[in-house]
């Protein structure tokens, strides 16, 4: 296996039982290094205002971008457009952390995902399944995030996907060998990633919760059903006290299980964002990239 | 014999992994009440040397490990966990635990497309597998501090007293001779201090 790809993967171990946050800026970067986020998201706009603005949504600036790597010590990523390596060389070229091929973006191909492959940088891409996850990993993503819906602060969707791609691993743990060549037919993949789920219970890649994490008790919701961290993106900046609701996310993830815990991080936090239902809106960001 | 892994954030797992693998027990510590347990060494884990930090502060567990390691706990710290254990940090003047006398370099070689692998000398072990990630190195050692092992004329692991500092990851290869000297250490951590 390529040596790169192994430290890539090894990266995103390193992220395991932290917090990343969405920043739009290198103050809020701050704000969120001091509040324990173990990396941070670098975008002009958050899910949220994405969703309100709509219109054609892309990578950063890319000197905003440098702003926010040299306000912070953590290691920070920037999202590109699906499909759009061109974004992603720029990226490259600034020297990123990680790259997030997101469908929060607008979709710059309608077919094609980036060649991860081709890059030095490591990617994190997001998934609703098994299948969705084991195909980004097959181009190369070396590191997997539940899609969630963006921007809403509903936890629904993440739960939904992480149950799926939970509950599909199990099944493929449990198939007969012979059975697991339809599997890989059936998920588009090559037969050895299939074979290393069926071994080993679980993605070959660090799988983080994303999309309308709002809590510290959503954060530890998604730990517990199996989430390896957890990206908060508009739920920390849109609510009433930033510092603290991070600072609170961060110890829920460490301590997921203790409630006694949580129930007192869960106090005097402020308002939090007002978040939207799934039913009431008109873009499913989770339904870009297949 | 029964290992501590601090399990705040990072790659704590690999090392718990390693201790499966060498049969030997080990209590997760990711509150106070987890330190009420006795302890025969403790593993500081790679991660995020600012989350970790913060949290050992604000779980109120920092005082209770400095004053165990300052006893003669043996320590094992990687990558982040040596960045807590260092006196001081480079350009920065936030302090962790300082219980080893060194001045550590944050991010040193850069970001993450600074990242690399190698197989090189520890002291003692011969060649063994070295993976570093976003990695620290010492950028100086007091006299009393042993330097165990020098990659690209960089110090990257040393030795003091009970404690052991190295800015790769074992966890993460198939070699388990730094567990095994660690855990050494912590069958006779009298021995370590002489």
């Amino acid at each position: 296996m390529n040596k790169r790809y192994e430290l890539n993967k090894e990266l995103a171990q390193m992220l395991k039982g932290g917090v990343i946050m969405d920043v739009t800026t290198p103050e809020q970067a701050k704000i969120a290094q001091e509040a324990g986020a173990c990396a941070v998201m670098a975008l002009e706009r958050i899910p949220a205002d994405i969703r309100a603005a709509g219109g054609v949504s892309r990578m950063s600036d890319p000197k905003m971008i440098k702003g926010i790597q040299e306000a912070v010590s953590i290691p920070v990523m920037a999202k590109c457009r699906i499909g759009h390596f061109a974004e992603a060389q720029v990226l490259e070229a600034i020297e990123i952390d990680y790259i997030d091929e997101s469908e929060v973006l607008s979709p710059a191909d309608d077919v094609y995902h980036i060649n991860k492959r081709d890059f030095k940088v490591p990617f994190v891409c997001g998934a609703k399944d098994l299948g969705e996850a084991l195909r980004r990993i097959n181009e190369g993503a070396s590191m997997i995030r539940t899609k969630g819906e963006p921007g809403t602060g509903d936890i629904v969707q993440a739960v939904r996907h992480m149950r799926m791609m939970n509950s599909a691993i199990r099944k493929l743990t449990s198939l007969r060998e012979d059975e697991l060549f339809e599997a890989a037919k059936q998920y588009q993949v090559p037969y050895e990633l299939v074979e290393y789920v069926h071994e080993n219970g679980k993605l070959p890649v660090v799988n983080f919760a994303a999309g309308g994490v709002a809590t510290p008790a959503d954060a530890a919701l998604m730990m517990q059903l199996g989430a390896e961290g957890v990206f908060v993106g508009s739920g920390i900046f849109k609510s009433g006290n930033p510092a603290k609701r991070a600072a609170a996310i961060v110890k829920a993830v460490t301590n997921y299980t203790d409630a006694k815990l949580i129930a007192e991080l869960s106090e005097d936090l402020g308002e939090a964002m007002v978040g939207i239902n799934e039913q009431e809106i008109a873009l499913l960001m989770a339904e870009r990239g297949k | 014999m029964n290992i501590g892994v601090l399990a705040l954030q990072g790659a704590f797992i690999e090392h718990e992994k390693v201790l499966d693998k060498l049969g030997v027990d080990y209590t997760e510590l990711r509150q106070k009440s987890d330190l009420d347990t006795k302890l025969d060494g403790i593993i500081l884990p790679g991660g995020e040397s600012t989350v970790q930090g913060k949290l050992l502060r604000e779980l109120d567990m920092f005082e209770n490990i400095k004053e165990q390691i300052e006893d003669g706990l043996p320590v094992l710290a990687t990558c982040a966990g040596m960045i807590l254990l260092a006196k001081d940090i480079e350009d920065d003047d936030t302090k962790h635990l300082s219980t080893l006398p060194i001045t550590v370099k944050r991010n040193a070689y850069g970001r993450q497309l600074g990242s690399f692998y190698t197989e090189s000398d520890y002291e003692g072990l011969g060649e063994i597998p070295m993976t570093f990630i976003r990695a620290p190195f010492v950028a100086e050692a007091k006299p009393e501090v042993d330097v165990t092992a020098v990659v690209n004329d960089n110090i990257v692991g040393v030795e003091y007293k009970n404690q052991i500092a190295i800015s790769f990851h074992p966890e993460l290869d198939e070699s388990t001779k730094i567990h095994e000297r660690f855990l050494k250490m912590c069958e006779s951590p009298t021995v370590a201090q002489a």
